[in-house]
Order: C-alpha cells, then sequence, then structure tokens
C-alpha cells in the first residue's frame, strides 16, 4: 500500500500498489492522481481558506422593475472569511437560511462566488475547480442516490467517478459500512427501499470511500437515530485521527457540534458573527452553565426568552 | 498526470456513465419492454401503409426510415436528456462535484445512447424484416454501417447543445428538446422525401442532418449503393458532426457556468 502523509505526518490515504484488474496502466493513474494531491496536501497552507466570500441571489418574492431589471438581491453570504486548519474538524452551526449550504456548494466548485476567494489546499476554487475536485468530498443533507438503483450499484457507480477500481472500492465499502453499522445484507436493496438513516449512512460511505482530503459534511447526521448519529460520528472522527482528513461540518446539532468540533463558527445572515472553540464560546456567551446552544442563540441574536415566559 | 494516464481514467470514468445507464435500464424493464413493442409496433404501422399500395420498395423504404429515425432519436434523446434525468434523480450535483470532465461525462452518456440505440434498432429491424418477408439481399451492409456510424456524430453535437437547456431551465429545458426533435422528424423527410414538403420549409431540410442521413441510408439498403457514391451525404454528415460536436459542448460549457453563478444546479423538489 502506498501510504501518503502529510507535512505533520498523519496519513493522508491508502491506496493499492497495483489496480484490481491488474492494469498497470490504471494503477499509474491512481498513483499520478495521489502525487498530485500529496503536492497540494504539503505546501503548508491552511486546508481551507475563505477571505472575504460573498455570494448574492435574487429574492425568490422580489418582483423586476421593468422587463429588463433584474430582480433584487440579498446576500447569502457577506464577507465571510476564515480558515479551516489540515486535520482539523471545523463546524459552521447556523439557522436555516444562513448560509451554510451556499457556502458548501462553493467549496463544492457547484456555485461560484460573487466576490471574495475560496482555497482548498492552496487551490482557488474559481480558478482550478477541477484539481479542487480532486481533494474534496460531500455528503448533503439530502444524500441524492439513483434509488431504483441498490446501495452497491451506486457505490460502484461513486467509485468510478472517483478513478477507484471495484475491487478497491468493495474492499473499502465494505470496511466502512460495517464500521458506520449499516447492516450488509441491506446493500443489494434498491436505495428506495432504504430507510432515511440507512441512506445517510450509505452517503457517508460513498464520501469516506474516496479518502478525500476534506470531507464537507452538510448536516449529514440529520434523520439519523442517536445509535447511528454516535456511529457516524465515531467514523468521521476516526478518519480525522487515521487518515489526517480535514472535516468542514455544518450542524443544527449542538451536542453534535460540541461533540466532534476543534472550533466552530456561527453564521447568522451569510456573516461570520464569531469563531472558536466550543469552550471558548461558551465563554464568551457567559461562561457558567452556558451551553453551545445558549451561546449560539445569543450570537445570532435569538435569545430563548420561553422560561421567563413560563413556556 | 500525463496526458495517457488522464486519457485512461477518462475512459473508465466514462465507462462508469455507461454502466449506470444500463443499470437503469435493467431496474426499469418493464417500461423498456413497453417503450420497445411501442416502436416496434410503430415502425409495423407505418411498413404497413406500404403494404396496402401493393409497393414491395414503399415498405422498405418506410421501415429504413422509422428504424433510423428510431436509432437518431433515441441517440439525441438519450444525450440531451442525460442532464435532465440527473435532475430528476436529484444527483447531478453530486456528479457535477465529482472529479470528472464534462466531456467524459456526456461521452459516457453518448457511449451508453449509441450501444443502447443501435440494440434496439437491430431488434426492430429484425421483427420488421421477419413480418414483411424483407430481403436485404441487395444492400450494401457496409455502407449502410458506416453512415450509421457517421450520423452519430452531429446528433451527438446536437443533444450536447440541448443538453444544456434543462440546466437554463428545469421544465422548459425538457419541452425545448422535444419540440426540436419534433421539427427534424418533420423537415428530415422520415416517410417521405423532403420534395413533398412546403417550400418554406425545405430550407430547414437542407440544414438538418438527419436528411443526409436517410438519403445516404436509403440509396445503400435499397439500391445497394456504395461508399463512393454516398460521398457527398458522408462528408456533408462529417462535417456536420465536426462543427457541432465542439459546437454543442461549448454551449454546454457556457451554460453550466451560468448555472453555477446563478445556482440553478440547486435542486428544488
Amino acid at each position: 500500500m502506498d501510504r501518503i502523509k502529510n507535512s505533520d505526518g498523519r496519513k493522508m490515504a491508502e491506496r493499492p500498489e497495483t489496480s484490481p484488474t491488474g492494469n498497470v496502466e490504471r494503477a499509474d493513474a491512481e498513483r499520478e492522481s495521489l502525487v498530485r494531491t500529496e503536492e497540494a496536501l504539503n505546501d503548508g497552507r491552511p486546508a481551507l481558506n475563505v477571505e472575504g466570500l460573498t455570494k448574492r441571489f435574487p429574492r425568490p418574492e422580489g418582483k423586476r422593475r421593468g422587463f429588463w431589471r433584474r430582480r433584487p438581491k440579498f446576500a447569502a453570504l457577506a464577507a465571510v472569511t476564515f480558515a479551516v486548519e489540515r486535520g482539523e474538524i471545523f463546524g459552521l452551526i447556523g439557522m436555516n437560511g444562513s448560509g451554510k449550504s451556499t457556502l458548501i456548494r462553493i467549496v463544492s466548485t457547484l456555485l461560484v462566488p460573487d466576490e471574495g476567494q475560496v482555497e482548498v489546499f492552496g487551490v482557488d476554487v474559481e480558478g482550478e475547480p477541477a484539481r479542487v475536485r480532486e481533494l474534496i468530498n460531500r455528503v448533503a443533507v439530502d444524500a441524492a442516490f439513483f434509488k431504483v438503483l441498490s446501495g452497491s450499484e451506486n457505490l460502484r457507480y461513486a467509485a468510478r467517478l472517483y478513478g477507484l477500481s471495484p475491487r478497491v472500492a468493495r474492499e473499502r465499502y465494505d470496511g466502512l459500512l460495517t464500521r458506520i453499522g449499516f447492516d450488509p445484507k441491506r446493500l443489494s436493496d434498491q436505495v428506495k427501499s432504504l430507510s432515511r438513516g440507512e441512506r445517510q449512512k450509505v452517503a457517508a460511505t460513498r464520501a469516506f470511500m474516496s479518502a478525500p482530503a476534506l470531507l464537507l459534511l452538510d448536516e449529514p447526521t440529520t434523520g439519523l437515530d442517536p445509535r447511528s448519529k454516535r456511529e457516524v460520528q465515531r467514523v468521521i472522527r476516526e478518519m480525522r485521527d487515521e487518515e489526517g482528513t480535514t472535516v468542514l461540518l455544518t450542524t443544527h446539532d449542538m451536542e453534535e457540534a460540541e461533540r466532534l468540533c476543534d472550533r466552530v463558527g456561527i453564521l447568522h445572515e451569510g456573516r461570520i458573527v464569531t469563531i472558536g472553540t466550543p469552550a471558548e464560546l461558551e465563554e464568551r456567551a457567559g461562561g457558567g452553565s452556558t451551553t453551545l446552544e445558549d451561546a449560539f442563540l445569543k450570537f445570532t441574536g435569538a435569545e430563548w426568552l420561553g422560561d421567563e415566559n413560563g413556556d | 498526470m500525463s496526458i495517457k494516464v488522464r486519457a485512461l481514467r477518462e475512459f473508465w470514468c466514462s465507462i462508469g456513465f455507461a454502466e449506470r445507464n444500463f443499470m437503469l435500464v435493467k431496474r426499469y424493464a418493464g417500461w423498456e419492454a413497453v417503450f420497445l413493442t411501442y416502436t416496434i409496433v410503430s415502425a409495423l404501422t407505418i411498413g404497413l401503409i406500404g403494404v396496402a399500395t401493393g409497393d414491395q420498395r414503399l415498405v422498405l423504404y418506410l421501415v429504413v426510415g422509422a428504424v433510423l429515425w428510431g436509432y437518431l432519436s433515441i441517440l439525441f434523446h438519450e444525450v440531451s436528456e442525460c442532464i435532465a434525468w440527473e435532475r430528476w434523480e436529484g444527483t447531478l450535483e453530486y456528479t457535477f462535484m465529482a472529479p470528472v470532465k464534462r466531456f467524459t461525462q456526456l461521452m459516457g452518456n453518448a457511449l451508453y445512447a449509441i450501444t443502447y440505440g443501435l440494440g434496439r434498432a437491430g431488434v426492430q429491424l429484425v421483427v420488421c424484416a421477419l413480418f414483411f418477408g424483407i430481403s436485404l439481399a441487395g444492400a450494401n451492409f457496409l455502407a449502410a454501417a458506416v453512415v450509421l456510424v457517421i450520423s452519430s456524430l452531429p446528433f451527438l453535437g446536437l443533444g450536447l447543445a440541448c443538453a444544456v437547456l434543462p440546466l437554463l431551465s428545469r421544465e422548459r429545458g425538457s419541452q425545448a428538446t422535444h419540440i426540436f426533435q419534433a421539427l427534424i422528424l418533420l423537415v428530415s423527410g422520415v416517410y417521405y422525401d423532403v420534395s413533398v414538403l412546403p417550400a418554406w420549409l425545405r430550407p430547414f431540410s437542407v440544414v438538418s442532418p438527419a436528411t443526409y442521413t436517410l438519403r445516404a441510408m436509403r440509396a445503400a439498403v435499397l439500391d445497394g449503393v456504395g461508399l463512393g457514391a454516398l460521398g457527398n451525404e458522408l462528408l456533408i454528415l462529417v462535417i456536420s458532426g465536426v462543427i457541432l460536436i465542439p459546437l454543442g459542448f461549448a454551449c454546454f460549457v457556457l451554460g453550466e457556468r451560468w448555472a453555477k453563478r446563478t445556482g440553478k444546479l440547486k435542486i428544488e423538489g
């Protein structure tokens, strides 16, 4: 096995020396891709660097003023700046519509920023999206699959897209599914027959399988039962600890953010209002028995008055 | 990464798209049987118009038109709808985020469309030949095969150009491709000679690649004409392909860029 390590010695990826089909050229392709990944990973820059990122969309309810005029816009992200260090699990928490998914989409090369710059391991997402795609993978809140295909067929297809041979993919996803607590017998069932939790597990496996250097998790445990949630969280932590994967996680689950994240940023109305470790945010919000949820409510200006109102 | 290694990786990715589509065909086997039956019956009913006139040559003329149009429309439809299909399934963002060149994605779908289209057209032709007792003894099969291969090029180009439409407008894009396909059917002489078209429609038949495909294919199958005599039609088809494939791809890339700027890739519903 080739073991690629980043500058602090963490293993970054693990791939076979030869392709399972015995095709030397395919193995070369995998190795060369790895070398390029290694170059990007070892140049010392942050895993993710976001500077002055702004993205505007037309207001859905806005009306054109005149035929040629465009609809008025709102800023989904307004001059967002932060960095995620290599091997860090960074959480972004924010209310619905705060801009979390827009940010994830920009990092995923699915949206082009209006202003500002985003770099993944020093590679500009707008200038070199193809190189960025080799470094990332994403689990979306509503994982998308070909629902009439089985879990294994979807995983095999994903493996092709990420340049993995079917045998390597099989080895990886078998191991990952076991770790994540997915019943292997269900893998041959059509995705449409799987529960939401099972689908999220297959989606997480699909992303983990490609051993991304930067893993983008957009509310990955939404819809999972507490046990499944813990299993997915454990694998995320293991990926960081064992493979050095950097994780950008968006979540509404404060407990999850506290349990998983090294640092957390609170995104409110398209702006980062504060960043720090969960303990630092709690301290800034008042300390003592203040929870991350209290801190979140305080920083987003939505302090819960239910107790005072007798609710 | 060397060009050879990169090309190899992209090739395997394109195989992945084709393989995925065949897996979907397998899952929708019931519908596949329905569509195949419908296209076969459609070709038979059209051929029976020739039988009614007592003209065996007209039967073959119509059957060639029906089978060839079946193939070309599958080719066009599968390529032009590959984005609409992914949008419907909800996988579009996943595919666009993968480290795969867009050309590879579209060529993978084209590879599937050609293989699938040939399979269906083959079955259609065999059934029609048996049903009508058609003799193909005088056909020039080499010339017919070359016409089939070369005619695929401009239709791939047209498919690529239309594939972007669902990115620009979710529903109307798909609707526009169907209208476009219908117009090609009208002006290209699939079941009649283009000379019967009203004068104002005839110029459209000149710019439709299907016109030259049908003319060349009928010459090869009905009259056994060889490749040498089909030079003009083949040249036009090659030139159309050389122009339309890069043009279609350029349209797609521009459309994708626009969709990424405006957030149109996002799935809603």
